[in-house]
């Protein structure tokens, strides 16, 4: 008798053990969160300085449409924006950073490509901005669209990038020779073209745009009309933390579903009580969307009250400081634009 | 490494790496392998080391006796030359040659001949290459000449010894340098063109030049900048070399009646060569080691092309970075190779 119950007892803390696992499995509590919830910050890896998606002012402030991706994550997981400790990144760097453990989130104006996604040890969560590669020359040259490049042409540029590829890609099938340049700054980049060592400069648009505002004098310098490639800009994380890919990709989408409902840093609040229940989901007061991350229910309310919604990023980074008032093809899919993201339900 | 997702292997090796480079020594094409690539890299890099220790060498020494000139401007020139390239750090120096110093060059347009056919400009040294015709013939009595000259000094060394005469073994090596190549021009069919670069308008304000060979001002800045940085260490290793024989050594071989030229050959600089060459060896790996600063200023080189771009292309870090420290290591490794058999053959042999 005593025998058969001392197997019992141990058959019963088997059955504990395991349950105990399960409902550990179960409350799905991703380790990149929890030890970002003990540090008290979210790791994020930005550019070294590309004003429009992450740049660091005079005091230390970071902005940027890639600084808010990181800044809405840690309004939904910390409950403050501000809790974000940046780490500038080169181009060469900023994957074995991320894959290391270095920091947790990679939003670094990086082009989603297969074989990064596929490869690297990396997972791409979106796309916050839709881009192409194009060319700058100086005014001067005369040069009015890349069909009048001539052999032997000198091409500025960064190692590490897709541009890198791309520029192969297209000098090769125009059947021009041309002089690869490439530095591992941007800044050593604007330098060398500004100074003449290239005839041209190659980067994404919105990286042009950007740079342009550094040179010497922005005003003798074009962006050439013809786009080269496909640069689908967006927030990297590390393989295998699957909830943590979810939280940083749903906040995204969340910023750009609140833009597509009208709801904005201003009027969040306000929401709460809007009859629309795919608005009330939105901000936090109808469903339990929150739950499935191991967070609260206001985490995305949080989102749009302290980062803004995705129009709010674009407008305050980008069209503001001049960089491309025209948002293209970053436009909602309700207003000619290509911006469609999932449903929050 | 299973955790963060990361995968270990070579086999990245063999796939094409679809970039370009500014510069190489061979052909490469973006269609070749990673590990072709990474021999072209290694080659620029060769290339720059090379480069580097024989002009911070040739510019040591020069420095180096400078600095023991009984002449004063001379004497302090060259003292502060050395103090003020050896104390600036290396880095900056390379930024320097690169952006300030190359950046103040005209642009080809606007660029005026050296040597009349020879153009520094902004995007590069423009010189003329050689176009060869029957180069094997040219080359075939080059060599001829090297070996009849090792044969005359064996020679030489022996009259010496057996009968006391000197023969004028300089005077004769020079001749037979000069003498056999001009044979192989003369009867060998050998012949000698120059492709002068060409000025060829890109745009309306874009010009480079075509023809002859371009050399990357990134390379210039970086041969410029190791150069004088590294020889200001070989002229302080040639002056403590020259100042740790003393003096007797010279009164001693005047006064068995050796000539002024032949006292520098034949008693001091043996003796000084055994100091000069261990702790100038240690300059020749360091100037190897920092020419992977060219990364700063985009010259292809290991660092920036394998260690770089490759890198970021695979994403294989490991394995990369890996082999780039093994390669280094290599390079160093036969360089103090070399120069401990060099430096075992002058040491003083004892019995």
């Amino acid at each position: 008798m005593f025998k058969h119950l001392k197997q019992l007892t141990s058959l019963v803390a088997m059955i504990a053990v395991v349950f105990a696992f399960t409902t550990e499995a179960m409350a799905k509590k991703s380790k990149t969160l929890k030890n970002t919830q003990k540090k008290g910050f979210v790791r994020c890896g930005v550019s070294q300085g590309l004003p429009g998606f992450s740049n660091a002012d005079a005091s230390g402030n970071w902005t940027g449409i890639d600084v808010d991706v990181c800044r809405a994550v840690a309004a939904a997981v910390l409950g403050d924006a501000n809790k974000v400790k940046f780490t500038p990144l080169s181009a060469k760097e900023r994957f074995t950073a991320l894959t290391s453990g270095e920091i947790d989130i990679l939003s670094r104006n990086t082009t989603w490509t297969l074989s990064r996604d596929a490869d690297i040890g990396l997972t791409f969560v979106g796309v916050n901005f839709y881009d192409g590669q194009g060319f700058m020359v100086r005014k001067s040259s005369g040069i009015t669209s890349t069909s009048q490049f001539k052999d032997g042409i000198s091409a500025c540029t960064n190692i590490g990038t897709t541009t890198e590829l791309n520029m192969r890609d297209f000098f090769n099938s125009k059947g021009i020779k041309y002089e690869p340049v490439a530095f591992e700054k941007a800044d050593e980049v604007v330098a060398a073209y500004d100074a003449g060592r290239c005839d041209t400069y190659t980067t994404d648009k919105s990286g042009l745009a950007a740079q342009r505002t550094k040179m010497k004098n922005p005003n003798e310098h074009i962006v050439l009309p013809e786009t080269i490639s496909k640069e689908p800009l967006g927030p990297v994380v590390r393989q295998g933390d699957a909830v943590w890919e979810d939280i940083v990709r749903w906040s995204l989408n969340t910023m750009i579903e609140a833009e597509e409902y009208g709801i904005t840093s201003a009027n969040a609040d306000s929401m709460k009580t809007s009859d629309n229940p795919a608005i009330k989901r939105l901000v936090g007061a109808e469903g339990e969307m929150g739950a499935a991350f191991g967070l609260d229910n206001e985490w995305n309310l949080r989102i749009i009250k302290q980062v803004g919604n995705y129009g709010e990023s674009y407008k305050r980074n980008i069209a503001d400081t001049g960089i491309l008032p025209d948002r293209g093809p970053n436009q909602l899919w309700t207003k000619g634009g290509i911006l469609y993201v999932p449903p929050a339900r | 490494m299973d955790n963060r997702g990361i995968d270990f292997g070579f086999g990245f090796l063999k796939q094409e790496a679809s970039f370009d480079m500014q510069f190489t020594l061979l052909d490469y094409d973006g269609q070749d392998s990673y590990a072709w690539a990474y021999v072209v890299a290694l080659l620029n890099t060769l290339l720059v080391s090379f480069l580097g220790i024989i002009f911070c060498t040739i510019l040591g020494v020069i420095i180096g006796v400078a600095r023991l000139s009984q002449n004063f401007l001379i004497r302090n020139s060259a003292a502060w030359y050395v103090e003020f390239f050896r104390n600036i750090p290396l880095l900056l120096q390379i930024f320097f040659w690169y952006y300030a110093a190359l950046r103040a060059l005209p642009l080809p347009e606007t660029a005026e001949p050296w040597f009349g056919v020879t153009y520094m400009t902004i995007k590069g040294y423009y010189i003329p290459s050689m176009i060869w015709e029957n180069l094997n013939v040219f080359l075939s009595c080059l060599i001829a000449a090297i070996v009849s000259i090792i044969f005359i000094r064996i020679y030489a060394r022996k009259l010496q010894e057996r009968e006391g005469k000197q023969l004028p073994v300089f005077y004769i090596s020079i001749g037979l340098l000069i003498i056999l190549p001009l044979l192989s021009f003369l009867i060998g069919g050998v012949k000698l063109d120059f492709e002068l670069p060409v000025l060829k308008q890109l745009a309306q304000t874009s010009f480079i030049f075509e023809g002859g060979i371009a050399l990357p001002p990134e390379l210039i800045a970086l041969v410029v900048a190791l150069s004088l940085y590294t020889s200001t260490f070989v002229a302080e290793c040639v002056r403590a070399g020259i100042q740790g024989i003393s003096k007797g050594q010279k009164e001693a071989a005047a006064s068995v009646g050796l000539n002024p030229n032949q006292i520098l050959k034949l008693v001091i600089m043996p003796q000084a060569l055994r100091i000069i060459i261990p702790p100038t060896t240690n300059q020749y790996l360091n100037l190897t080691k920092n020419s992977s600063l060219a990364a700063a200023i985009a010259y292809p080189d290991l660092v920036l092309v394998f260690a770089g771009t490759a890198l970021m292309q695979t994403g294989k870090a490991i394995e990369i970075v890996g082999i780039t420290m093994l390669t280094y290591l290599t390079i160093s490794l036969s360089i103090a190779a070399l120069m401990n058999w060099y430096n075992k053959r002058i040491e003083i042999k004892e019995k």
